[in-house]
């Protein structure tokens, strides 16, 4: 099972029916596999805070409710996150937080065991799919004897391994959910607020004892010259290459059982702190005064494996080489082929626009030869970019700053700022990716789909309506598969002056509902083909090009060709093909 | 259960070569013989096309999922150049199967940057077990080009002292029952390989 399946499993037989979440990876799986379990309710909401909020809504009502989300994903959802923990709950609440060391498919690697601290919200950290398992049930349990919301973090190496998990028994669930009015607890005005700070430090102080003892930070008294102090995967890692040192493994990384790592601490010569990311171990244990060796010898980035450890520790130790002494050519991600949004990138390069670009797999257009965005920041960013681009340059920016967003993205957090362009008269272009679907972390449903995480079919948001009802006049749909529609539509509304929404509507290429056929490959004509090269400014996966294939009477060097195993007949090709050489 | 040292599996090649699955597959067969096995992989954004790793490692108790740069002991790669990115993680006695097939990266579909040539010889040169295999042409005999994962399959249980009516038994599982016929074909296409 993987750390993702085993956390839906763990959640189920804990006997928690209740979850919201916003897909992102490495967090998605959770919600997909919870989902497939008889007698859940289980919502994709639009975006973190709302998942949040939801499940809130849940244990207010007496529900035990699970929020799921990635790291940058607690940014979104950090608002209602802080002051829940001030009220409580009245059922239980547990918030996954899935990090992403190394980047593997995010904007940043934020160590989020600083929201815990931060919030003052207990967190338990997972090392293996079977400890991921077992965690989230103790999660659900402290939320309810302490009345707070308790995270669960999570790692891409714990999320995403997969190792042998022994199951347990479902627990039937118990129905405790009652209206039950506590304004005085829940209702935050500062007279409320300023008592129920005082009973978060209560609730510190319970916590700081009871996680003195709590049998998932354990010790393991070996070679009393070394010790370790770690948690979640890196305990593997460290363990993998010095299975004799003793070890503090910390379930529970905050609070911090100040009491036991003095005790391990008394009990062993020299301390290594080991941890990815940030010193957030190291630093409280330094506080407590004792003398340890974290990131003098550790990166502070990236994520860790077992030769990381074994170097630092035995510094001098150094990396194993390759032989082989060349540099490899990369295979950067790429759109796929077919892909609707590589049409509307090769258009939008020939404006010359400054793009602002979003989170999704047209980021991927960033790449050369499309080279479609300038910059990228999170969630819902390029809209609110694009117009303070536009607002701060004027005359100099006429006509030459655009935000391209996607549809799941627009829904989770782009109608505020496009209300802002509408509202503060933006000049700026928009260009919606409308392809029906969250596709880049695998086909996920949203509000504009029609169907729930579920599989039930509902109402579906009208873009158009919607956009329109913000106060966009200028608004356009187009088909990103034709180039040459594309281009006119994009110098259009680049022309016009007021904020314009281009909505660019194709169903992504892998989307199984959609129920697109390929069409049959396309072949490059030899004889026809002048060897421009323009195909290849599509950056398409199937158009390759061959070398030293002259023609007489024509200064051309090689041609392109396509491999019609890849080729799923879109004909993008052969619209940019100036000489018909690609049917 | 022989001995209580742990051994690593490395699987690399393209997106779409069915690595993750042939991985799954392994994994199957090292817990039904009795072992703790732990596996992660490594693959990029995009569904098609990027990099993929995979790291199986089993012996009578795994803790790290990922194994240490110069210790691994059998790569599979799936794709002819891909062997050559993952040489650091190999233990110099490491043993190779490789599939000749060739995936080229976009730039040298551009024509930007060249395929590496002589690629067995090197690795030959380097290492003491070098097992290069057409896992295309063998799937196709067996009646589907997709099966070249399976046919891999075969080729590693060669090396491994695990029955082959094991791996029989949880390739039976593992795909639907028209899939089976096919790919027992496959996997036995890759045991002389």
């Amino acid at each position: 099972m993987s750390g993702n399946e085993a956390i839906a499993r763990g959640v189920y037989e804990a006997g928690v029916r209740f979850a919201a979440a916003y897909p992102g990876t490495p967090s998605t799986e959770i919600m997909e596999q919870f989902a497939r379990y008889d007698g859940v309710y289980a919502e994709w909401a639009p975006n973190e805070k709302v998942a949040v909020e939801v499940a809130v809504g849940a244990a207010l009502g007496g529900a035990r409710a699970l929020a799921v989300m990635k790291h940058v994903g607690v940014n979104v959802a950090a608002d209602p996150i802080f002051t829940v923990s001030y009220t409580g709950i009245e059922g239980a609440l547990v918030i996954i937080s899935a990090d992403d060391p190394s980047m593997h498919s995010s904007q940043n690697e934020q160590d989020n065991r600083n929201y815990a601290k931060f919030a003052k919200i207990p967190m338990l950290e997972p090392a293996d799919p079977q400890e991921a398992k077992e965690y989230v049930k103790l999660a659900f349990a402290i939320s309810e004897q302490f009345d707070t919301p308790v995270f669960l973090r999570t790692t891409t190496r714990v999320s995403h391994s997969k190792s042998v998990v022994t199951l347990s028994e479902v627990q039937n669930p118990e129905d405790k959910t009652t209206l039950a009015h506590h304004a005085a607890k829940y209702v935050m005005v500062p007279i409320n607020a300023r008592i129920r700070r005082v009973e978060v430090e209560k609730r510190q102080k319970a916590l700081q004892k009871f996680v003195e003892t709590f049998p998932e930070n354990k010790m393991e008294i070996n070679d009393p010259e070394v010790g370790i102090i770690t948690a979640g995967m890196p305990y593997n890692y460290a363990k993998d290459i010095f299975p004799n040192y003793s070890y503090l493994k910390l379930g529970m990384v905050y609070p911090l059982p100040v009491k036991m790592i003095r005790h391990f601490a008394a009990q062993v010569k020299k301390i290594y702190v080991v941890e990815e990311l940030d010193p957030y171990l190291e630093e409280q244990i330094r506080a407590m005064g004792i003398e340890v060796t974290g990131k003098e010898i550790f990166p502070y980035t990236n994520e860790f494996d077992p030769g990381v450890i074994r170097s630092a520790i035995l510094s001098g130790g150094g990396r194993s080489a390759s032989p082989y002494p060349e540099t490899l050519a990369m295979r950067p991600p790429n759109l796929c082929p077919g892909c609707p949004h590589r049409g509307l990138f090769y258009a939008l390069k020939k404006s010359k626009a400054y793009v602002h670009g979003d989170i999704g797999c047209y980021t991927l257009s960033y790449l050369k030869p499309l080279e479609g965005l300038h910059s990228c920041i999170c969630m819902g960013a390029s809209i609110g970019m694009a117009h303070g681009m536009s607002k701060a340059l004027m005359e100099k920016g006429k006509g030459k700053v655009v935000g391209v967003i996607g549809d799941s993205t627009f829904l989770h957090s782009g109608i505020a700022p496009l209300m802002n362009m509408a509202y503060n008269n933006s000049d700026a272009l928009i260009i919606i990716l409308d392809n029906s679907t969250t596709a880049m972390t695998g086909m996920q449903e949203h509000p504009g789909t029609g169907y729930t995480l579920m599989g039930k079919e509902t109402k579906k948001v009208n873009l158009n309506v919607l956009i329109s009802a913000l106060g966009i006049e200028n608004i356009r749909v187009i088909d990103p598969n034709n180039v040459k529609e594309a281009r006119i539509a994009i110098k259009d509304e680049l022309a016009s002056s007021g904020p314009s929404v281009i909505i660019a509507q194709s169903p992504c290429v892998l989307f199984k509902r959609a129920n697109q056929k390929p069409k049959p490959p396309l072949r490059v004509d030899e004889d026809a083909c002048e060897g421009c090269r323009a195909c290849l400014e599509l950056n398409c996966p199937p158009i390759a090009w061959k070398k030293g294939v002259p023609k007489d009477g024509s200064k051309r060097k090689g041609i392109a060709v396509i491999d019609e195993t890849l080729c799923n007949g879109c004909g993008l090709c052969a619209q940019v093909c100036r000489f018909n050489a690609i049917r | 259960m022989q001995e209580d040292r742990v051994r690593s599996i490395l699987f690399a090649g393209v997106g779409g070569q069915g690595i993750i699955r042939a991985s799954d597959i392994l994994c199957e067969v090292m817990m039904e013989a009795g072992f703790d096995v732990k596996k992660s992989e490594v693959h990029g954004m995009a569904q098609r096309g990027g990099c993929v790793t995979s790291h199986v490692r089993y012996g009578r108790k795994v803790y790290s999922p990922l194994a240490e740069p110069g210790t691994i002991e059998t790569l599979v790669s799936f794709e002819k150049m891909e062997a050559l990115r993952y040489l650091e993680y190999l233990s110099p006695n490491a043993s190779i199967i490789l599939n000749t097939e060739q995936i080229y990266p976009p730039a040298v579909n551009t024509g930007d940057e060249s395929y590496p040539d002589d690629i067995i010889n090197f690795l030959k040169n380097h290492y003491p077990k070098v097992t290069a295999v057409d896992a295309l042409l063998l799937a196709q005999k067996a009646g589907n080009l997709k099966t070249a994962n399976v046919v891999l399959l075969g080729a590693l249980s060669s090396m491994m002292e695990i029955p082959h009516s094991l791996w029989e038994s949880v390739l039976r599982k593992s795909f639907p029952q028209k899939l089976v016929k096919l790919n027992l074909e496959a996997f036995q296409m890759g045991i002389p390989a």
